[in-house]
């Protein structure tokens, strides 16, 4: 594996009340994209701000480190902080409308990064503005540079908030689900752009998602997150092709995909029963309530992610044993 | 007969800016028993077509057959019965449940409107509907905010079927459900289907999703059916280059770190291209194709584009 850029560990993010984020760790190397999959609430928006230190007020970081490029982000001063936010490493935001200030041009907005992080001059930084909406493929961009954020388009917007996002050339980017909110042909589009950026400018992407096709198509690496916790970590081929974790299984077998001839006048889809909301009063593991294979030891304490074998970290010491079973019966 | 049969609708807004045509001469049927899956992107019209069929919005010219008789001349008060047989699920269930009522009444209150059953019969009703769709009878006391997002959208779903619908409008039932909730609720549709015999118009921007629950596709842009057949011609073999285009686009780890091959923005439906409305964004669009608006044509048995080089897959030469 390529030099460690990122390596969070045993993050635990508390609010008072409840723990949303526990014991949670994964590692992002030097120009790399790892996907971090999970459903609503399992806590992905939360980890990228606590690596931005941008966590709401009310929460607490109650254990844990995030080391970057050698330092432990959680123990840097503020002031220190906030040159790497931005500069180091960027994000962009869920909803790309409300991150954008409707008052101000668009040349303006990413004007205002560049004069804050790198001295530009306003000139100067007109002309960069004008270059990194090139870079972005904005159509006509010394003319778009003035448009305020309402004329432009869903994709047009979420290509500007990447200009201002790349404007310092970061050594990682956060990309916080950047094409949930648009459309199929538009989103093709966006990750595209994504990824010839993390190529063109050495960046490495921590892409949060929760669509498993955009996670094979896209990333090196996967994270799975359930309920605040890791459950399975592993190279996005492997991970699609061999799901190890019960809901990583439950989750392919239950979606739907073009490929698949599977139709309703054919057969029922397999379903995960219950809801993620049944994690929260759990003891063990949070997926128990969920689990058919849990075992009476799955109640005691959350397993913690475990290396089962190279590159493939697992959370779930019956299927982890299973394995182990498998492996020596076929002699590996 | 077809149960629903929808002719040259256009549902038109005005708005400051001008004209927008939502919806721009639609043409459909949909077969009793049958399950039609809309597909299309945002914005291209899907759930205004499918409010115009059920006269929540008006249409602005058009006709819309429900067994024999034109709903889109009915006068409102008296779509009555028609509201009996039409019933539509929505995106977010939560905002269209009352916050404020418990579960019994929200379901209680189209019985009530339709003067159906005394009390206990429409108690009863209630009762069997919720067990039915997979809640415990205790969920009758609560309000919509104690539920998960989908234990509402099964709450949305006892509520459009309680009237005992013929034809259901499934508008996007899934997109705002958690992947392992997605299948859960799905499930419960089909079940539905044939505990009821329901007709569906499912509507969704998920291909995958349409794809196992509808036995034929619309394949929508801008305002206009553009593609239309079975699911399986259509996805074996799309004919429009805005299919293939959506079939490209769909993410899949069988075309890693390839770029899909469309470009260009949609266009707003205040201002819908001359000529064909895909030509802007069409990488076999010829001159023909900035001046002639095709119709929707058969090109294939059982498939229909409104494509003037439907089936090709590179730009012809011009004449
Ligand atoms: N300010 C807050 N105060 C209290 N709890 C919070 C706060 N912000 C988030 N949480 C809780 O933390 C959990 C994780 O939230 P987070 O936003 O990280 O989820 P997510 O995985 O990004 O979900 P989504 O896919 O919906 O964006 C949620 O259950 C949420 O209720
Ligand atoms: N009442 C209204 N007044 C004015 N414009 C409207 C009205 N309802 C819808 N529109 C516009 O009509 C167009 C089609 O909207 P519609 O909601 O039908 O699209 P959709 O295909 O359902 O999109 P989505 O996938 O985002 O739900 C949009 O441009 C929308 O802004
Ligand atoms: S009619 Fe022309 S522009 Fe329209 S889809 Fe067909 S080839 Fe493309
Ligand atoms: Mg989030
Ligand atoms: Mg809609």
């Amino acid at each position: 594996m390529t030099a460690k850029l990122l390596d969070v560990s045993s993050l635990t993010i508390a609010f008072p009340r409840g723990t949303p984020v526990a014991d949670f760790g994964f590692a992002i190397g030097e120009g790399e994209t790892v996907a971090v999959v999970g459903e609503s609430g399992s806590g992905k928006s939360l980890t990228a701000l606590a690596i931005m230190r941008l966590l709401p007020r009310t929460a607490r970081i109650a254990s844990g480190s995030i080391g970057f490029r050698g330092r432990d982000l959680l123990a840097l001063p503020e002031p220190d902080m906030r040159k790497v936010r931005g500069r180091e490493i960027a994000m962009i935001f869920q909803e790309p409308m409300t991150s954008l200030n409707p008052v101000l041009t668009v040349g303006k907005q990413i004007a205002e990064v560049l004069r804050l992080h790198e001295g530009l001059s306003a000139e100067a930084a007109r002309k960069r503005s004008i270059e990194l909406l090139d870079l972005v493929r904005v159509a006509d961009p010394h003319l778009r540079v003035d448009d305020f954020p309402h004329r432009l388009s869903g994709g047009m917007r979420q290509r500007v908030m990447i200009a201002m996002a790349v404007a310092c050339r970061p050594k990682l980017l956060i990309a916080d689900e950047p094409t949930t909110a648009l459309d199929v042909t538009i989103q093709a589009q966006v990750l595209d752009l994504l990824d010839r950026l993390r190529r063109e400018l050495g960046m490495a992407l921590m892409l949060i998602t929760h669509d498993l096709g955009i996670v094979g198509q896209w990333a090196d690496r996967v994270v799975v997150l359930y309920a605040g916790r890791g459950a399975e970590e592993a190279d996005a081929g492997p991970l699609l092709e061999d799901p190890l974790h019960p809901y990583t299984k439950g989750l392919l077998a239950a979606s739907p995909r073009l490929d698949a001839r599977l139709h309703y006048t054919a057969g029922a889809l397999r379903e995960i029963p219950g809801s993620i909301a049944t994690a929260q009063r759990e003891p063990g593991c949070p997926f128990v309530p969920r689990c058919a294979m849990a075992l009476p030891s799955c109640r005691i304490s959350p397993p913690p992610l475990e290396e089962i074998r190279p590159r493939r970290l697992l959370a779930c010491p019956p299927t982890a044993a299973q394995e182990q079973a498998n492996a020596s019966a076929v002699g590996r | 007969m077809p149960l629903l049969s929808v002719a040259d609708l256009h549902t038109h807004f005005q708005t400051p800016r001008g004209l927008l045509r939502a919806v721009d001469g639609v043409s459909l049927a949909i077969e009793e028993g049958e399950s039609v899956g809309l597909v299309g992107e945002s914005g291209c019209g899907k759930s205004t077509l499918g409010k115009t069929i059920l006269r929540l919005v008006n249409p602005t010219s058009g006709s819309v057959a429900f067994d024999g008789d034109d709903i889109a001349k009915v006068p409102s008060d008296a779509l009555g019965p028609y509201r009996r047989r039409a019933q539509m699920i929505f995106q977010d269930p939560f905002s269209s449940l009352n916050p404020r009522h418990t579960i019994e009444r929200i379901l209680t209150a189209p019985l009530y409107v339709h003067g159906i059953g005394d009390r206990a019969e429409r108690k009863r009703r209630v009762r069997e509907m919720i067990e039915r769709v997979g809640l415990p009878l205790s969920s009758l006391s609560r309000y919509p905010h104690e539920f998960s997002g989908g234990q509402r959208q099964r709450i949305g779903i006892a509520r459009a079927l309680i009237l005992g619908p013929d034809l259901v409008i499934c508008d996007e039932p899934v997109s705002a459900l958690d992947l392992s909730i997605q299948a859960q609720i799905l499930n419960l549709l089909v079940e539905m289907k044939r505990d009821f015999n329901l007709s569906y118009l499912f509507i969704s921007h998920d291909l995958s999703v349409i794809r196992y629950f509808a036995d034929r596709v619309l394949v929508m842009y801008l305002g206009r059916v553009v593609e239309e057949g079975t699911g399986a011609d259509l996805w074996a073999r799309p004919l429009h280059p805005y299919t293939r285009a959506l079939i490209a686009a769909i993410p899949d780890p069988a075309r890693r770190r390839q770029a899909a091959p469309i470009g260009g923005d949609i266009a707003s439906p205040e201002d819908i291209p001359r000529g064909c409305r895909f030509h802007p964004r069409c990488a076999i669009a010829t001159s023909i194709c900035a001046k002639v608006d095709p119709m929707l044509e058969a090109h294939a048995p059982g498939q229909r584009a409104a494509c003037h080089h439907a089936g090709q897959l590179t730009r012809p030469p011009e004449a």
